[in-house]
């Protein structure tokens, strides 16, 4: 069985992520996946470089999971994160939730990635032909 | 007493290491401490935020820390 909450330097795979969540009793699958994108205000980005404090990480991404569950009655979460360099179009981050009803997922499933962007210390650089910047860093 | 800190993303660019030594007071306060670094490390303090956990939680300002703990500096987050 797939690992609720997951922190790797490995590939994601975000349709494993959508199969660990589907159950009978589901009538919505919504999954975010987050990938690299090619080019920031104009610029274009070579790769992604990911960094984590794990234990911390994998602390805070499992109060998102609990609170998603017991918020909007989630029969079943998945977050999974990649760390070390992304390349363009990969897959950064995979949130699959299933409920009962779509609209319990969707709030979910948004209420997570938001989070996570606020709480989780996960660090993201970018790399450009010319230089590197560590995203959101100043105001 | 001494403390040591760690730090992840752009802090530990700004340190120049992953991990420093500091001595200071029994008790001492992460306001405090947050002060000693922006004084010894200016590029702190241009950076949106920077929070501190210990021993894997994020702590407030008014935490006092102790020998054992498990610093860790937080500059913003960015994952997803």
């Amino acid at each position: 069985m797939m690992q609720e909450i997951y922190i790797t330097s490995d590939k994601l795979d975000s349709k494993a992520c959508t199969d660990e969540v589907t159950y009978p009793g589901a009538g919505g699958i919504v999954v975010f996946v987050g990938t690299v994108r090619n080019q920031t205000n104009g610029k274009t980005v070579k790769h992604l470089e990911f960094e984590s404090y794990e234990p911390m990480a994998i602390k805070e991404m499992q109060k998102i999971a609990y609170h998603a569950k017991e918020r909007w009655g989630l029969h079943k979460i998945v977050i999974h994160h990649r760390v070390g360099l992304v390349p363009i179009t990969e897959e950064a981050v995979v949130i699959a939730c299933s409920s009962a009803h779509r609209k319990e997922a969707f709030a979910a499933c948004e209420y997570a990635i938001d989070t996570l962007k606020e709480s989780v210390p996960i660090w993201k650089k970018e790399i450009f032909e010319d230089g590197e910047v560590w995203v959101s860093a100043h105001p | 007493m001494k403390i040591a800190i760690t730090a992840f993303g752009i802090a530990k660019d700004i340190l120049q290491q992953k991990q420093i030594e500091l001595n200071c007071d029994d008790g001492a306060s992460v306001s405090e401490i947050r002060s000693r670094l922006i004084q010894d490390f200016p590029d702190f303090d241009k950076l949106a935020s920077l929070r501190f956990a210990v021993n894997t939680e994020y702590v407030g300002d008014d935490y006092q820390l102790n020998a054992n703990d498990e610093v860790v500096l937080i500059p913003p987050v960015s994952g997803g």
